[in-house]
């Protein structure tokens, strides 16, 4: 071949390519802006957080103009008109009028996330720069504190880690323990010190001090119970992910993995004073820290039908019986207020 | 600069710049091609990479945990397959077919992303690139090699270098840039790096002529007779008889066992100066940066002053880094000044080391001396990540750095050692560039 040949060739290329790409970026631009036909009725207004009003609150997750919006319907109609805010988050939680919102959005030369502490009118209270994706997020059930989990990984395929970074914010104070591993752990009763320890999922007591969340070290995980003012945790029990306590206090929903190094969890409720536990009806594999919307209820995401980029909230019954129910479509990091 | 350019007659800027007489082009068209083409396909991989982490958790749900172990076990296959991919390159005696078809497989999983949506099928595209990745490594290197004068060796691969990690900084860049105009559209995203990938392959098969019998002329040219001999597994393994290929690959195992892991360093240096979460992403770029304005002219040097006293300095910057993490106080200059290192070691070892492999290796088994020695480094520092991470565990993070140190001078000890220059038998004293056993039968 020619210079001028394969400059030509070269050149049809470069048009080819870039159109295709223009199309996808275009494509791809437009359904943002685009509300999804046959999906669940919403109305913008306000979204408050106040406790007294029993609310179910959630993120979209549907394609559209309110993919990660903050959106509330009625905790006794969950599939009926959703009332939708313009703080949009990856993850949401919110509990006695604060809210948790961990957002992500697109920098010039990485990712900028931020954990965003709302108040009762989603009003920005403070915001704390994180050091990765978005993963889990908790507030305690007096809104005092507030817990996230990011994923840190190294800069691209060629990292040989990926591990989580969890933090426990006290929004009176606006003391902020940015990493869990600097909690002294207790396991088995005795002292444990590992450079591998991970943290995650942590879920608050209405005591204002007492946690449970996920240690990971060794290539185990394990249920620890932890004190914020004592700065310490203490291992319950092994193979116990994104824990989630009862309202009541007695039990935690959790998601344990089905076989060791499959990503494969089932969802199970453990019974905290005798650490029996049991499986739910659920059985599907449940990647989420489940929410518990009363004394027998949970509520967790699952990868919609044939959408891989939106999520559906379920619900099942906490002592294992009955069968999951489709709470709405197109939602996840439900919440309820009440 | 820009007056001194305008006020030059016409005439004058067709003139080479401080260049002698007869001596090659600054850099060979086919690297300038190479070049090109790895910054393409850099640009398209590194967009994947950037946004990777939040389609898992964002877009798709799932929790990458469990990631690190597969990606690190996969580190070791990939390292198998750039040895297979190099020998595969000389058997078939065409460097551009098999670093063509390493190519095509990474631009074909990109769109395969669109269709995964769980971690396992994903973990299995992401094998797939990889693969492909190792694949066409040694044979580049050999293509690079091969279209580029001995004494210039290192300044065609700190271009190539350079080039590539332009590619690595322009990636996410790009990435962000999608993801800020199409809200969550990962697909966008992976199609448009799809596109890129595929326009890399385009580029190489249009500018890069195919390896063999393309080099360029010069004196001391192996004999045509002697291309067609078929090349053998025997005759990989009787490379290693070659005392100096034998020095560089123990040389390139010994430092890579003590060269502590890129995530491990940007680990540390944020515990070391309680850097803001929020730089931590950034680290790698600054490495990047220091690693892409310095290496062609890091390969210049090492071509005047001797790739075996670059390739150590880069070694002694990284342990002047290991011993800034170690013991500086917390001055706020502390990070720029770890980056600058890190970044240098990489200008001043990267490139260097295949230039310098390329030296020691006959043409005919190019490829494979370079993926003998690319692999054996590979594995080291693969090993070095479980060993650095053992020691992490079991002794916290100062002691194992201090051990990895420790064995760094230890290492640059022995590999000063060995690489030391060798007057060759009978003749003139050492030249500054390695001795070429291979063009001096």
């Amino acid at each position: 071949m020619t210079r001028s040949r394969r400059l030509l060739v070269l050149a049809v290329a470069v048009l080819l390519l870039g159109g295709a790409g223009a199309t996808l970026v275009l494509r791809a631009a437009a359904r943002a802006d685009r509300p999804q036909t046959g999906g669940p009725q919403t109305s913008a207004g306000p979204v408050t957080l106040t406790a007294g009003r029993d609310t179910l609150t959630f993120l979209g997750s549907g394609q559209g103009p309110h993919r990660g919006a903050l959106a509330s319907v009625p905790a006794d109609a969950p599939a009926g008109t959703r009332t939708v805010s313009d703080l949009t988050c990856q993850r949401f939680h919110a509990a006695a009028g604060t809210g948790v919102c961990l957002r992500s959005s697109p920098g010039a030369l990485a990712q900028d996330n931020k954990a965003v502490i709302v108040d009762a009118a989603l009003r920005q209270v403070r915001s704390f720069p994180l050091a990765g994706t978005p993963s889990r997020a908790r507030v305690s059930p007096s809104g005092r504190f507030a817990a996230w989990t990011v994923f840190v990984s190294g800069e691209s395929y060629g990292a040989a880690f990926f591990s989580t970074r969890t933090a426990i914010l006290d929004t009176r104070t606006w003391k902020l323990d940015a990493n869990l591993e600097e909690f002294a752990i207790s396991m088995d009763g005795r002292d444990y010190r590992a450079q591998d320890v991970n943290f995650w999922g942590v879920t608050f007591a209405k005591d204002d001090d007492t946690f449970y969340a996920t240690l990971a070290t060794a290539g185990e995980t394990h249920l620890v119970k932890g004190s914020v003012s004592r700065r310490s945790v203490t291992t319950l029990a092994k193979n116990v992910e994104c824990p989630s306590l009862s309202p009541d206090e007695t039990r935690i929903a959790y998601k344990k993995r089905v076989r060791a190094g499959a990503s494969l969890w089932r969802e199970h409720v453990m019974d905290l004073g005798t650490l029996r536990d049991h499986a739910l009806a659920e059985r599907r594999s449940v990647d989420d820290q489940a929410a518990w919307l009363d004394d027998g209820t949970l509520a967790y995401g699952l990868p919609g039908d044939g959408a891989a980029d939106r999520t559906d909230l379920w619900t099942v019954p906490a002592d294992g019986s009955g069968t999951p129910r489709l709470l709405t479509s197109g939602a996840s990091s439900p919440a309820r207020l009440g | 600069m820009y007056l001194a350019d305008r006020s030059a007659p016409a005439g004058a800027k067709t003139a080479p710049p401080d260049r002698g007489p007869g001596r090659a082009p600054v850099v060979a068209p086919t690297v300038l091609a190479l070049g090109t083409v790895s910054m393409i396909t850099d640009v398209s991989s590194e967009m994947v990479a950037a946004v990777l982490p939040l389609y898992l958790i964002a877009g798709l749900g799932l929790s990458p945990l469990g990631f690190g172990a597969l990606d690190g076990v996969y580190n070791g296959v990939s390292a198998l397959v750039q040895l297979t991919g190099g020998h595969l390159a000389d058997r078939v005696r065409n460097h551009k077919l098999v670093a063509g078809i390493g190519y095509g497989l990474s631009a074909l999983c990109k769109p395969l992303l669109l269709l995964a949506h769980s971690l396992g099928p994903i973990s299995v595209i992401l094998a797939l690139e990889r693969t492909g990745k190792g694949l066409r490594t040694a044979p580049r290197d050999a293509l690079i090699s091969l279209s580029t004068p001995d004494e210039a060796q290192g300044r065609a691969f700190g271009v190539h270098r350079a080039m590539d990690t332009t590619g690595a900084l322009l990636g996410p860049l790009a990435a962000f840039l999608i993801l800020g105009v199409a809200v969550d559209g990962y697909d966008a995203v992976f199609g448009v790096s799809a596109c890129v990938a595929v326009l890399g392959v385009v580029v190489l098969v249009l500018f890069v002529p195919s390896g063999a019998g393309e080099t360029p002329p010069r004196p001391a040219a192996a004999p045509p007779a002697a291309r067609p001999t078929p090349v053998r597994l025997r005759d990989a393994a009787a490379l290693l008889r070659l005392p100096r290929l034998r020095a560089l690959a123990l040389c390139a195992v010994l430092l890579g066992l003590t060269t502590v892991s890129d995530a491990f360093v940007y680990l540390l240096l944020q515990r070391r100066t309680g850097l803001d979460d929020q730089w931590f992403p950034l680290l790698p770029l600054g490495t990047a940066a220091v690693f892409l304005l310095l290496a062609v002219p890091a390969g210049a040097l090492a071509d005047r002053i001797g790739r075996r006293t670059v390739f150590l300095t880069g070694h002694a910057l990284l342990l002047a880094a290991y011993g800034l993490l170690l013991w500086a106080p917390a001055w706020p200059a502390l990070p720029y000044l770890v980056l600058a290192l890190h970044g240098m070691f990489y200008a001043a070892t990267d490139g260097v080391l295949p230039a310098a492999v390329a030296a020691t290796v006959p043409e005919s088994l190019r490829a494979t001396g370079l993926a003998v020695v690319g692999t054996g480094q590979a594995l080291a520092r693969f090993g070095c990540s479980l060993a650095f991470g053992g020691a992490w565990t079991l002794w916290g993070t100062g002691p194992a750095l201090a051990a990895a140190a420790a064995g760094l001078l230890c290492c640059a000890a022995v590999a000063g050692y060995v690489l030391r220059p060798l007057p060759p038998p009978g003749a003139a004293p050492a030249a500054p560039a390695p001795p070429d056993p291979a063009r001096h039968p």
